[in-house]
């Protein structure tokens, strides 16, 4: 099986949020809450970066090693996926994230946490795959329809890669080697435990 | 702080990255301070730069916590919560009660000397004991909750499975949410109350030092409250603040602090409250089946005078010398009434 990632080459984001907008549309994601959000980083300055940044999918992941109710799992493709069914909506897995990529809807008490949304790598939930069910809980399901994550999809500069590690890391080496310098694979010793060698 | 070692991080690296590279446009890019090394403005480079500090940058979207990039602390704190907070907690907690057990078993049930006298006199008032059980009602349901957060997804899930789990868990957000209302009200009235009888004096090194009668032999004398019992108040009341407090920085997320913020007050929280729950355990035990008489202190008010001259043998005294001398039983007749 694939092993799948997001690889954000910094060099050629420009700060569109097509991304955003597109994850925001895709799978209805409600006022507040943001699966994917871009940053900039030195903005103004000399070395402003982009990154757009959402779940990266971790290789032994903080969030399911924290939450206290296990509701994470990894599935065949390495894609860190939850059960809202089971989320009581702590928090804890926003404190170990390392990329804040879990949100949460303002409905609890005192306007605290509902249950939490995050990317889901457009691949949904422990629903079955593509239903009504899915849907309102997690968005579309794409990886079921055999298509790959829609902010990456539609990145205008491919700053934003999404698919198998080696693919996407073959595609960025070949960029590095071409240019003549890297931009850092955003995430990615975080994540997963490793860079891209050039 | 973290803009500026990101500004100094670029002043070092403007000049290298414009002679190291062909390529105008990534002049200024941030690098790594060594010359030796290309220029990039990748992850490893900007966590250097910030000593594994937290990556942030600008965000247009509302949520100014999304402008928090990369923040590596969640490593740490993920260690505290899986690794030091539940060896603490377990130990602090199952600890406690192997202590009590081995006690129990040495010395058994602590008796009042000379038998019940059958007279009584008021401990507590209905004020306090009302305001006593609020405090430990509460502090019952949310230490359950509490443990059930950290425990339960390796004690309770894997016998009553996830979906059952998940909402006795729930319904333990909730009791944490709305119950820390009526706790915190309860230790500020505890305050009050009781704060005058708690100043610690040389009594109570006296009273640590024979053992509190517990340990040793013999009874050191004691006023209202003695040391023990002080360090129980000074526990409950300040602990229960620190958990209070804390505790409202989490049921209100982001609204007085930021991520780092959030998982400090995380820590204190967890900590205090697994210790407090370890010291209530000792604190439930001797009021409860671990000494005979101590819990018409807190259920009728009225104790038993040989208990009190026993345990409070100057506090009797003040009392008896005020005329608020102890009742006689209410089966009890004036003498040849009969």
């Amino acid at each position: 099986m694939a092993r799948m990632k997001f690889l954000l080459d910094a060099e050629r984001c420009i700060e569109c949020n097509a991304c955003v907008t597109a994850c925001k549309n895709e799978h209805e994601v409600p006022w507040g809450i943001n699966r994917r959000r871009v940053v900039t980083i030195n903005d103004g300055k000399p070395g402003e970066r982009s990154i757009s940044m959402a779940c990266m999918h971790c290789t032994d992941a903080p969030c399911a090693a924290v939450c206290p109710v296990s509701c994470f799992y990894t599935t065949a493709d390495a894609i860190v996926l939850h059960d809202k069914d089971l989320c009581i909506g702590c928090g804890y897995c926003f404190y170990a994230c390392p990329f804040g990529a879990p949100q949460y809807p303002r409905v609890g008490n005192f306007g605290s946490r509902g249950k939490m949304d995050k990317c889901t790598y457009c691949a949904g939930g422990p629903q079955a795959d593509n239903t009504q069910a899915e849907y309102i809980q997690y968005g579309s399901n794409r990886i079921a329809e055999g298509k790959l994550p829609l902010c990456a999809e539609m990145c205008s500069t491919k700053a934003l890669l999404a698919g198998d590690g080696q693919v996407i890391a073959q595609i960025y080496r070949e960029r590095v080697q071409k240019r003549g310098y890297g931009s850092g694979a955003w995430g990615w010793r975080t994540a997963y435990r490793e860079t891209v060698a050039i | 702080m973290r803009a500026l070692i990101l500004a100094l991080a670029l002043i070092l690296a403007a000049p290298m990255a414009g002679q190291a590279q062909t390529a105008p446009q990534v002049s200024g890019t941030p690098t790594s301070p060594t010359p030796m090394m290309p220029p990039v403005a990748d992850e490893l480079e900007v966590l250097k730069a910030l000593q594994g500090g937290r990556v942030a940058g600008r965000i247009t979207i509302p949520d100014q916590q999304a402008a928090s990039l990369i923040q590596p602390q969640g490593r740490s704190w993920r260690d505290f919560h899986n690794v030091t907070l539940a060896w603490v907690g377990g130990i602090a907690v199952l600890g406690m009660l192997a202590i009590l057990v081995v006690f129990r078993m040495s010395k058994g049930r602590i008796p009042v000397e000379g038998g019940l006298a059958g007279r009584t006199i008021q401990r507590f008032n209905g004020l306090e004991r009302a305001n006593h059980w609020m405090v430990a009602s509460t502090f019952i349901i949310l230490a359950i909750s509490g443990l059930n957060l950290t425990f339960g997804r390796h004690v309770l899930l894997p016998i009553v499975g996830p979906e059952a789990f998940t909402a006795i868990s729930q319904w333990g957000k909730y009791a944490h949410n709305f119950l820390a209302f009526p706790f915190t009200l309860g230790i500020v009235l505890m305050l009050l109350l009781w704060v005058k009888d708690n100043i610690p004096n040389g009594r109570d090194i006296k009273w640590f030092a024979a053992g509190g009668g517990l340990v040793g032999h013999g009874h050191p004398d004691s006023e209202r409250f003695n040391g023990g019992q002080k360090g129980i108040f000074w526990i409950t009341t300040l602990g229960g603040a620190t958990v209070a407090v804390t505790g409202y920085m989490l049921v209100f997320p982001f609204m007085f602090t930021d991520i780092a913020g959030m998982q400090l007050s995380h820590i204190i929280h967890s900590i205090v409250s697994v210790l407090m729950i370890a010291v209530m355990l000792a604190h439930i035990y001797i009021g409860s089946i671990g000494m005979e008489g101590a819990s018409d202190a807190m259920t009728t008010g009225q104790v038993d005078l040989n208990w009190a001259k026993q345990h409070h043998n100057l506090w009797v005294e003040k009392e008896m010398a005020k005329g608020r001398g102890a009742e006689p039983p209410a089966s009890a007749r004036a003498a040849g009434a009969d």
